[in-house]
């Protein structure tokens, strides 16, 4: 049994009582691309557009101040929650993917040459690939593949020969966003670091299920999102360490990220404000810190433990189902995505059925990761992923919805 | 099949399992495509599945168009059988005057096609309408 008070937790979100177009409530699975929100966050947000909404750092009367004190809450938050040394190492950004721009390029374009290497892994989201291939085609730099095993994991076996004193930063995620695995980031850090490497964990679908600390990882950078951990979306966090930022020049210049400008040129801001030029998504980033609270409050130990505890059941469930074929490491060795194919049927099919029969969301395609399933030999999947609000009964109606699904299709 | 039994057909079955059913159904009744015309030229993009379509002209009726298509997702594959049975045999001025958006009304096909909803629809669409304007150019 799982310590959450699901029942409880499911009264805080409003749309999860919400009647979709089967007339039920949509039996919502598709965390792994964005999660629901709860009242807390949504409220916040109302809040500061109904009370004292102003730009943030720029003018001097109340509303200003008070917008700007709960975004700077907001990012002092994220800074407790990953366990950062000082909010300076707080960047907020649109997202993973814009952090990891911001680092390909900044970092990158200042630190790579021609021959330098780069290495990713085959189970990377497109955002932890597409910056990279960017980069290495800017400065002529080489892309090296960490292989992904028949178990589903990293051949780490694999990986001390593909890192050499001309790998300038390992780029590898956290857990995986199709097949739930879950990567052993010290250990990658550890190997990064003795090569004289950077490295960036992409951990968009680990810090809103685990207790995480940048600090015990030793990781240089980590990007996350707002919109995968019960936040807003438009808002993002790109942690790195401080002595990095510092040295690197800032991507995109604007308003707030200088110290002052003259004719002649510019200096920069200090961080964190040195990476936040513009007007950012003022309430978006300020829904973020009771988010966080949100899963401080329930615990991210027992959120994890019950998302395994649903993917356990999923797994059992759906390996009954004839033709079913799952991608993933068995349920204790993984985070709450289910990632599954059936054969002789498109993925699209049953994910259309479970939609348009069962009420049931889940994502069909490629999930941004299509050089992980061509390492499989299919072109799409289908993927339930659950989250704290998620129940026993909804992925059993999953297998039910599946099974008949496969009944209407062959 | 005529388009407007298939209209009809649909409205008769108000359930929505009995509708997937009878997409399904039309999917697989659907001849497909020789493997030699599934080529990346022929493919529609805009898709999340992949569906080819081609057009010739009608044996019967010189001045028409027919058009064959498959695709790997059998649900599609209904849909585009509901697309062929609406354009197939009509002739390119015909194709373009065709109000197709009265059938999706009817069908309420939009709401069929997702997750990729409808934008795979209007890509095959335009496809149709892009090989009646070459025929007529031609
Ligand atoms: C592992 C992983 N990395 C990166 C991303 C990109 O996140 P976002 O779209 O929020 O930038 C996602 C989610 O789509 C993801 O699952």
């Amino acid at each position: 049994m799982s310590a959450l008070n699901v029942e409880e937790i499911r009264r805080d979100f409003p749309i999860l009582s919400a009647v979709g177009e089967t007339g039920r409530p949509v039996i919502y699975l598709d965390n792994a691309a964005s999660t629901q929100r709860p009242r807390q966050v949504i409220e916040a947000m109302d809040r500061v557009y109904e009370t004292c909404y102003a730009n943030v750092h720029r003018s001097g009367h109340g509303f200003s101040a008070q917008t700007t004190a709960l975004y700077e809450a907001s990012r002092e938050a994220a800074r407790k929650l990953i366990g950062a040394k000082s909010s300076s190492e707080i960047i907020f950004t649109s997202g993973t993917t814009a952090g990891i721009n911001l680092v390909a390029r900044s970092w990158g374009d200042a630190n790579l040459k021609a021959g330098d290497e780069i290495l990713l892994s085959v189970m990377e989201h497109h955002s932890n690939i597409v910056p990279w291939q960017q980069l290495a085609a800017r400065r002529g730099a080489v892309i090296r593949w960490i292989p992904v095993t028949d178990e589903f994991e990293l051949d780490l076996a694999a990986t001390p020969e593909l890192l050499s004193e001309r790998t300038k930063i390992m780029a590898v995620t956290a857990v995986s966003n199709v097949l739930g695995t879950i990567n052993p980031v010290r250990l990658l850090v550890e190997m990064a670091h003795k090569v004289g490497a950077r490295i960036l964990i992409d951990a968009a679908q680990c810090i809103p299920h685990e207790e995480t600390n940048v600090q015990d990882w030793g990781a240089d950078f980590v990007a996350f999102s707002g919109h995968k951990m019960l936040g807003p979306s438009g808002i993002g966090i790109l942690y790195g360490r401080e002595e990095l930022l510092e040295a690197m020049p800032p991507f995109l210049g604007g308003g707030s990220m200088i110290r002052s400008v003259t004719l002649e040129g510019f200096t920069p801001a200090h961080l964190p404000a040195k990476f936040e030029a513009g007007t950012p998504p003022i309430a978006a980033a300020i829904g973020l810190a009771p988010a966080i609270e949100y899963l401080q409050q329930v615990g991210l130990s027992q959120v994890f433990a019950h998302e395994q505890m649903l993917a356990l059941r999923a797994h059992e469930l759906l390996k009954e189902i004839e033709g079913v074929r799952i991608f993933g490491p068995s349920p204790e060795r993984k985070a709450g995505t289910v990632s599954f194919t059936m054969e002789g049927v498109h993925s699209q099919d049953i994910a259309v059925l479970l939609d348009r029969i069962s009420g049931i969301a889940v994502r069909e395609g490629h999930h941004c990761a299509m050089p992980l399933h061509t390492r499989f030999g299919i072109s799409s999947s289908c993927r339930a992923s659950v989250y704290l609000y998620n129940t026993l009964e909804e992925v059993e109606q999953l297998a039910t919805a599946v099974k008949k699904a496969r009944l209407m299709l062959l | 099949m005529k388009i407007d039994e298939i209209c009809d057909d649909f409205e008769d079955l108000g359930d929505p399992t009995d509708q997937m059913q009878y997409l399904i159904e039309l999917g697989q009744g659907l001849g497909g495509l020789d493997a030699r015309y599934k080529t990346e030229d022929n493919r529609v993009q805009g898709c999340q599945s992949n569906v080819w379509l081609i057009a010739s002209p009608d044996e019967q009726n010189p001045a028409a168009m027919k058009f064959e298509a498959d695709s790997d997702a059998i649900i599609v594959k209904g849909i585009v059988a509901v697309l062929l049975a609406a354009y197939s045999g009509r002739t390119p001025e015909e194709i373009l005057a065709y109000p197709i958006d009265e059938v999706f009304e009817r069908l309420k096909l939009t709401r069929f096609l997702s997750p990729l909803r409808s934008n795979g629809l209007h890509s095959m669409v335009k496809r149709i309408q892009a090989l009646a304007q070459h025929s007529l150019a031609a």
